[in-house]
């Protein structure tokens, strides 16, 4: 596959009058990844899109694509193509005219067009569609429509701003591995904006997390999800448990926190806060639900927490257990359902452990609301 | 049950004087193109005769009026439907705190009235004229000018209105899906925008063509080397109306008719074909063997067209062997034959009186004269506008000039319809 054309960000600022929508976002995308802005809604990531499209001009700083800087170079003459949340197919156009759009554009005939529209049309796996009116198409084949319009402009980045969002979750499901796919084949660069961690984590090489116009994390799936580095990306990204409370040691990456309300428990500095929390700062420890075990009752120590448990619910795959958290939000614990007994333990006290390396501590901060 | 079968009767007899109150002058304005008297009227009926669709092209001031009317037509739908649009987009783009004010100013010539906008338009472009050291013979004195740009002031604004509507539905995304493939500003205009605008463009301009048509109030003072349709129309009304009128009046109507069958037809045969496509499979689309439905099936409005259609080819073809000159000369036979015959009956009565006068000369004769002043003079008056009173029969006043004899009613016979009517018996036998 070729390197692709890489997309930077270089002290990005973006205001609206007195609001400022995007603060200093410095981002790095390699040629050919599939990168995915994460972040809910109105953090700015739409507005970082349309900067890089065009439509907008940065108040502040650079955009690169490709190392080139974009300043004054309108929408169409840029080498992205941007698929619309709405998609915007033009509706009086038959699919066909609409896929080849950009050619028309440039004077091709219509038997060039035409052929064009079939290859693609073939690689959306809508062949034959092409004398239908957008109306005429199911919400998944006008999706797929607007990803083959907008790739026959052959764009060396694709901007993709949700896309997804308006289709049933089946769909949605299957458009991901699709995407993936379309990606892969085509090697040029994808940037994604979603407000769903799971679309981000299965389908990207990289993920920048947002929150109110600032990104808060870039890094893989796996780094976002297990080694966040800020409280609002553990709490953002997929679920967690928080304990809130104070440094009371540092043990080279792991520390120990005097906790509000589960005693002293140790975790891991997450990296890329190593080295820089002191003793007494303010921290949060995050616990996935699935990272919990049971423990014999009774065990304590620094790895053990004891709760009460409020209620339980069983999903079929796995045991969900509320127990009385911390600032009151409830705690979760998910034991995967291996076809053990499982007696209800609600009103009793029970006790967890967990390995302390699957633990992370960040310092304290705003978590990412329900 | 009784109280709703009576609620439906009077639903249908209200829908009926209804529409007799808006179709009942057109039908009978229509009628009366076809009728031979030379004053439009539909009773008594008494022959059938196209000659007034003839006489109408042959009328060289409303022909010209129509062709004038139809230059500033076209004038003012490319210069208002281009306006509109212009007005229209801006609204959707401006400052959103300004827009109401902008609306306001917009659509503030539909509020004045037509007249004072003839008169600014005419007071401001003579202005311009004058500026500019221009003679009174310059472009911008030129009545079609003036006509198209006053008359655009507020049909402007009508189209705007119209394409508002459409507008106010339109994706801006679209425009910016254009641009990110490629496009540039005006070929995102020209090929994604428009395309949408078309219905609306289609209906302001025909909006503003039948507006333009209209026109009379703001027309009237801008017109100058042009009259238009309607400033004819009006000059000859000034001087009496003839059925030739009612036959302009007829064409309008079926061509209106005409042409909202044909818009209906089309709506419904789009219908028809997006349930068609809708229905077909992928191999039906694939192979070009989608059957779609025919022109006429299951659309009233095109069966209705094509019955018009019939109708006006068989009634154009009736006219064109259809000769009246039989009908006509009959009836003005029988009218005559009428007319003697009263003149006979007149006679006789006189003869009677007469001799009647003679045996009672003496006392009855000034007990007569005061009461044949009053009738003698309401003859007169309401003689003028009988239709009749210049065809040549003199049906109406038989009983009044009873006693004309003398000249007690001042005027004499002046005011005497029969006076003018040709024939000369009763002043001959008055006296």
């Amino acid at each position: 596959m070729s390197a692709g054309v890489g997309v930077n960000l270089e002290n990005l600022w973006i205001r609206f009058g007195d609001f400022v929508a995007v603060r200093d976002a410095n981002v790095n995308i390699n040629g050919g990844d599939f990168f995915s802005f994460l972040g809910p809604s109105g953090c700015g990531k739409t507005t970082i899109l349309r900067a890089v499209s065009g439509f907008l001009e940065p108040s502040d700083g650079k955009v690169l694509i490709g190392g080139n800087d974009m300043k004054g170079i309108g929408p169409n003459k840029r080498p992205t193509a941007l698929i619309f949340q709405n998609l915007a197919l033009f509706p009086l156009m038959k699919i066909w005219e609409n896929i080849t759009f950009s050619m028309e554009i440039k004077g091709a005939s219509a038997k060039e067009r035409r052929k064009r529209a079939d290859e693609l049309l073939d690689m959306i796996a809508l062949p034959g569609q092409g004398d239908k009116l957008p109306s005429e198409l199911s919400g998944g084949q006008r999706q797929r429509v607007a990803i083959a319009r907008a790739l026959c402009a052959e764009p060396d980045v694709l901007l993709l701003d949700e896309p997804l969002s308006a289709l049933d979750l089946k769909l949605r499901q299957h458009m991901r591995t699709e995407l993936r796919e379309i990606q892969q084949r085509v090697g040029i660069t994808f940037i994604y904006i979603t407000h769903d961690q799971g679309e981000a984590l299965t389908m990207s090489d990289n993920i920048a997390v947002m929150k109110a116009g600032v990104i808060d994390q870039i890094g893989d799936g796996k780094t976002i999800y297990n080694d966040p580095s800020t409280a609002f990306a553990a709490s953002f990204v997929g679920e967690n448990n928080v304990f809130r409370g104070k440094v009371k040691r540092i043990m080279g990456e792991e520390a120990l926190i005097q906790t509000n309300r589960s005693g002293e428990l140790v975790a891991r500095i997450s990296s890329a806060n190593q080295g820089r929390m002191k003793e007494g700062d303010a921290a949060m420890m995050f616990i996935r639900p699935e990272a919990f075990a049971l423990a014999p009752a009774g065990a304590s120590g620094d790895h053990f927490v004891t709760a009460k448990v409020n209620h339980e619910e069983f999903e079929g795959n796995v045991f969900n257990i509320f127990m009385e958290g911390d600032g009151g939000k409830e705690l979760k614990v998910s034991i995967p359902n291996l076809g053990q007994s499982f007696e209800d333990h609600t009103g009793q006290n029970i006790t967890l452990e967990y390995e302390t390396k699957n633990a992370v501590i960040v310092p304290a901060g705003e978590l990412a609301a329900e | 049950m009784k109280n709703f079968t009576f609620m439906r009767l009077s639903l249908w007899v209200y829908l009926a004087i209804f529409f007799a109150y808006l179709l009942g002058p057109l039908v009978i304005m229509s009628a009366t193109a076809f009728n031979s008297p030379s004053f439009p009227r539909m009773t008594p009926w008494e022959c059938l005769t196209f000659e007034w669709f003839s006489a109408l092209f042959q009328d060289e001031r409303i022909l010209n009026g129509i062709w004038n009317s139809i230059l500033v037509g076209a004038g003012t739908v490319v210069l208002s439907v281009a306006m509109g649009l212009a007005g229209a987009l801006m609204l959707t783009q401006i400052w959103p705190k300004l827009r109401a004010t902008y609306y306001t100013v917009i659509i503030a010539p539909i509020l004045i009235p037509g007249v004072v906008l003839g008169i600014s338009t005419l007071v401001f472009w003579d202005r311009i004229n004058r500026m500019l050291g221009l003679g009174a013979d310059s472009f911008l004195s030129n009545g079609l000018f003036l006509t198209i740009i006053g008359q655009s002031t507020f049909i402007a604004s009508y189209c705007m209105l119209v394409l508002v509507a459409r507008l106010q539905r339109y994706d801006i995304a679209l425009t910016e899906a254009a641009l990110d493939l490629g496009a540039t500003h005006a070929q995102a205009f020209r090929k994604v925008l428009l395309p949408f605008m078309r219905p609306a463009l289609a209906s302001a301009a025909v909006l503003a063509f039948l507006a333009s048509f209209e026109n009379y109030n703001t027309t009237t003072f801008t017109f100058g080397e042009y009259p238009t349709l309607t400033i004819e129309l009006a000059q000859k009304v000034r001087y009496g109306i003839t059925p030739a009128i009612s036959a302009l009046a007829f064409i309008i109507v079926v061509l209106t008719v005409f042409a909202a069958l044909f818009n209906e037809a089309s709506i419904r045969r789009k219908q028809l074909v997006a349930e068609a496509r809708k229905k077909a499979t992928v191999e039906e689309l694939e192979s070009g063997k989608l059957r779609l439905p025919g022109f006429l099936s299951s659309n009233a409005a095109a069966v209705a067209l094509v019955v018009v259609a019939c109708a006006t080819v068989a009634v154009v073809g009736t006219a064109t062997v259809y000769s009246p000159a039989q009908c006509i000369a009959d009836v003005q036979e029988q009218k005559r034959l009428e007319t003697e015959e009263r003149i006979q009956e007149l006679r006789r009565q006189r003869e009677l009186r007469r001799q009647q006068q003679l045996e009672e000369q003496g006392d009855a004769a000034p007990a007569q004269t005061a009461p044949s002043t009053g009738s003698g003079n309401n003859s007169g008056f309401g003689g003028v506008f009988a239709p009749g009173s210049l065809s040549g029969d003199g049906e109406a006043a038989p009983e009044a000039e009873q006693e004309p004899q003398g000249n007690s009613s001042g005027f004499g016979n002046i005011f005497d319809p029969n006076a003018l009517s040709g024939d000369g018996e009763d002043s001959g036998s008055g006296n």
